[in-house]
């Protein structure tokens, strides 16, 4: 059973008059791979920052076993962060750098020396020691800093976007880096992203975040088969969001014609919002799809072809590795199961900022 | 949380008092400006624009101001342009060949202001006369490395590719220079024509053994007359040009205040 | 870039800086190791080890690593403190500092003249409060005053300059693996801010070794330092500008000869960064 580490509890936080956290609730649990997810401005960053020291909330406490560390200075934390732009000292070697923590803490020069060497094998960068930063590709500075950070075997270790600044295949390859590393150390990342992909790949936990709420929290698999609402499907891949109305239980009624689906407890008669994934949707012979439309657009993708299909007045978008050809009349299908079902946002406005954000 | 607010205390206190002591002296002479009192300078006798009457109706203090003014927008406009020429110069130099041209910038700053001005001083009496030509020579051979320093690494961190960019829209290599290339140094020139022209106002050393006979800057005059009766006068002067400096500060700053707040009602958190 | 960075263009520059800083310089050595009527002598050079000038040289030397010193220790402080009340956004505050700057140096002398003359207003506050009299006027400590009022600024703009390109971040991550207030100031600020400090003691240094007009208007002449020797042996009565020559070769060969050194010591070169 999992240990639970930090507790955020009733966050706030405003800069000026924007408010940038209201009233966040949030866990972490012992040996996880935790990313929060969210546009820029959704208030990530600062929920790092909270857990790291670096910014005192307005109201609420941070929680850390069972102590609370709200006031406590980022030096007395058993939390170390790795930096967006690394923050590397660049008037010290590798060495220096990483044994930086290590020093402060009065460990033996032999100790020192082992740590470092240990930590920059488990990064892939030995006999780096005598090197300055300035002379490191962006890759090996992120490496670096990591390495730096987990010399002094944290309990935590936070993540501001750490990938950003690196070029798709680095990425790629420090995504498995990272999941690697959690592994073989037994901590718990906290790490920060605006990318889902990166999210999917390495996190056994994401919370998804938005405006300073919290819209979802839940493994890869339940963010992107069961978005709980409409910012949360639209973030997170791509989907048709299909306003609909719940005729009853396992019934629903979309653009016209009704669906199976396997939801139930929406009430009758309700309106609701339909997610389906473009690889969900199967395109048959008209006679055999629920409805029928028309092919507008393909393009080849590589793995798959993504298609447009015009039906009931709405254009579906498909993902597919069987091509049917601009103008060809296509039946539609969805596996019920694939059908989500989300509740309508609260209000008008909710809905309307959350197409602003993105 | 006590300490941090001591510290900040304390900061704010450091910085005050610092403030204090820096404008002092100027508050001093500005008050002095309006003393009647001749003789004894520490003693208040009377509020007085006299000072400022007798300072427009002396040619010697209003000469001098001239030449000053003339000096340093002269200087700071010749090696604004053949320093920001240099620089760009310096892009098709080798590395080792621009090391050498830096080298040579940091001979006039380095050396002392004495002895640059008595090398110039060897020279121009060897060959010509003494003149306001002389003098504006040595100004801009004093100030020259201060616009390189200012220019140098605007050009160094220029983004090649909006020049390129230019040129590959049709544009011709001078027009590009003039729409493109120019306009991105341009804070760094800027920067270095009016620390230049800073410069060649604050000058007396070189000023002092280069300069012709008879021609007088603010500096040379004020180091001849100081002791002649004519404080006041010299007082009012610093108040009309603290005033100035005061103005320009203030219509610089006018326009990066509104700036400013239009970024900081636009900034958000990350 | 071909096409724009024409090498050409640095020619005037170039010909103007052989022809204003190295011609007049290699004059000056010219006329340093000759006489009058021409012939080879070091005697000029050598002067400066006679104590009528020795004395004055020495005597420059240690005010000017007075009023440097007296400018460093005021100025960091003064440059974290700019760096934590300013932003990129803001440098107002910064502003504020630089504008006395902009007034005339010898006006801001002149003021200082004002306050410590012996009937100035220092005194005068003093008997006023009924401490006695203080003959700051004519001493090297008025010289020492006037040097560090007017060089202040060279000294805090380069320091707060490198300041304030260290990324909060990086101060942040010190903090983060556990260095305290102290340990950030020692290991971090001040080794990153040592360009800075090696421009601003550069910048102090130099014109306050060679300084001879504050001398003359705080010092009174009395106050005699190897500026008004030289500026004497050039623009006095007995004229001789060899021996001014000389004496100004030996003052640029000390300031050379102590930025090697200083720059040695540093290690690699120091960029300098005024603004």
């Amino acid at each position: 059973m999992a240990k639970k580490l930090i507790d955020l509890v009733d966050i706030t936080k405003s800069y000026g008059d924007k408010v940038i956290l209201d009233n966040l609730n949030l866990y972490l649990n012992e040996n996880r791979f935790l990313t929060i997810l969210g546009p820029s401005g959704c208030g990530k960053t600062t929920t790092l920052r909270i857990l790291g020291g670096f910014e005192t909330p307005d109201k609420g406490r941070v929680i850390f076993e069972g102590e609370d560390i709200t006031m406590l200075p980022p030096n007395e934390r058993q939390v170390n962060t790795v930096f967006q732009k690394y923050a590397l000292f660049t008037h010290m070697n590798i060495e220096e750098n990483i044994a930086f923590g290590l020093k402060i803490k009065n460990k033996s020069k032999s100790y020192i020396r082992d740590k470092v060497k240990y930590a920059l094998k488990l990064v892939n960068l030995d006999g780096y020691e005598k090197r300055m930063p300035d002379s490191l590709s962006g890759g090996q500075q992120q490496r670096i800093a990591i390495a730096r950070a987990i010399v002094n075997e944290p309990r935590v270790l936070l993540l501001d976007e750490p990938l950003g600044a690196l070029d798709l295949k680095l990425r790629q390859d420090m995504q498995y880096e990272l999941i690697r590393l959690k592994n073989e150390l037994g901590i718990t990342f906290v790490y920060v992203t605006h990318d889902q992909e990166e999210a999917l790949t390495m996190s056994d936990t994401i919370v998804v975040m938005n405006q300073g709420y919290i819209q979802q929290i839940g493994t890869p698999e339940d963010i992107y088969n069961e978005p709980q609402n409409a910012f949360v499907a639209d973030f997170i891949g791509e989907s048709n969001i299909i306003g609909s109305t719940m005729i009853e239980d396992r019934l629903v009624e979309i653009l016209g014609t009704r669906f199976e689906c396997v939801d139930e407890g929406f009430g009758n008669d309700q309106p609701v919002d339909v997610v389906i994934r473009p690889e969900d949707i199967v395109l048959t012979d008209p006679a055999k799809g629920i409805i029928k439309g028309r092919v507008t657009s393909a393009i080849f993708k590589g793995v798959h072809y993504e298609m447009e299909v015009q039906a009931n007045g709405f254009e579906w978008l498909v993902h597919s590795t069987v091509l049917k050809e601009p103008g060809s009349e296509v039946g539609i299908w969805v596996d019920p199961f694939n059908i989500q079902i989300m509740h309508k946002p609260e209000s008008e406005d909710e809905e309307q900022e959350h197409v602003e954000e993105l | 949380m006590v300490r941090k607010r001591a510290v900040d205390a304390l900061s704010k206190s450091y910085l005050a008092i610092s403030l204090i002591l820096l404008y002092l002296p100027i508050l001093i002479l500005i008050i002095s400006s309006f003393n009647a009192s001749p003789r004894n300078k520490a003693v208040w006798g009377g509020f007085s624009l006299e000072g400022y009457g007798r300072l427009f109706q002396n040619d010697m203090i209003m000469q001098a101001l001239g030449t000053t003014l003339a000096l340093a927008a002269g200087a700071a406009f010749v090696s604004t342009v053949l320093g920001t020429m240099a620089c760009i110069g310096m892009l098709g130099m080798k590395k080792r060949a621009r090391t050498w041209v830096m080298g040579v910038t940091n001979i006039p700053m380095l050396n002392a202001d004495i002895v640059t001005g008595v090398a110039l001083m060897l020279l121009f009496s060897r060959f010509v006369d003494l003149s306001f030509l002389t003098m504006l020579i040595a100004h801009i051979t004093l100030i020259i490395p201060y616009v390189v320093l200012c220019v140098q690494p605007k050009v160094m961190h220029m983004n090649m590719s909006t020049y390129e960019a230019a040129l590959d829209l049709g544009a011709s290599p001078g027009y590009a220079f003039w729409k493109v290339v120019l306009p991105e140094l341009m804070p760094g020139v800027v920067a270095g024509f009016m620390l230049s022209f800073t410069m060649s106002l604050d000058d007396f050393s070189v000023t002092y053994f280069t300069k012709a006979p008879g021609i007088h800057t603010m500096s040379t005059m004020i180091n001849a007359e100081y002791r002649k009766g004519i404080q006041t006068e010299l007082y009012a002067l610093s108040t009309i040009v603290f005033l100035l400096v005061l103005l320009v500060l203030f219509l610089m700053n006018r326009k990066a205040w509104l700036r400013m707040k239009k970024i900081n009602n636009r900034k958000g958190d990350s | 870039m071909k096409s724009l960075g024409k090498r050409l263009l640095a020619g005037p520059y170039l010909i103007w800086m052989l022809l204003f800083t190295i011609v007049p310089l290699l004059l000056l050595v010219y006329n340093a190791f000759t006489t009058a009527d021409g012939s080879f002598t070091v005697a000029n050079v050598a002067a400066i080890l006679d104590p009528v000038n020795g004395k004055p040289f020495l005597r420059s030397i240690g005010m000017s690593v007075i009023v440097t010193v007296i400018c460093l220790v005021l100025s960091f402080p003064l440059a974290l403190i700019l760096r934590k009340y300013s932003s990129s956004k803001n440098s107002f505050i910064v502003l504020v500092f630089i504008l006395p700057m902009w007034m005339n140096f010898m006006l801001r002398t002149l003021a200082w003249r004002l306050i410590l003359l012996n009937n100035g207003l220092l005194n005068h506050i003093l008997t006023s409060v009924g401490l006695g009299e203080v003959h700051l006027m004519n001493t090297i400590w008025a010289v020492i005053l006037g040097t560090v009022y007017d060089y202040l600024p060279f000294m805090v703009l380069p320091i707060y300059n490198a300041l304030a390109k260290i990324d909060d971040d990086v101060i942040h991550a010190a903090q983060d693996l556990g260095a305290g207030q102290m340990t950030i100031l020692r290991r971090i600020i001040i080794p990153l801010s040592v360009p800075g400090i090696v421009s601003g003691i550069t910048m102090v240094m130099v014109p306050s070794v060679s300084e001879f007009v504050i001398a003359s208007m705080l010092g009174g002449g009395k106050v005699y330092l190897i500026g008004n020797v030289i500026e004497q042996a050039f623009n006095s009565g007995y004229a001789d500008i060899h021996a001014g020559s000389g004496l100004s070769l030996s003052l640029m060969v000390l300031i050379l000869i102590s930025m090697v050194i200083y720059r040695i010591f540093e290690g690699e070169e120091g960029e300098s960064s005024l603004w």
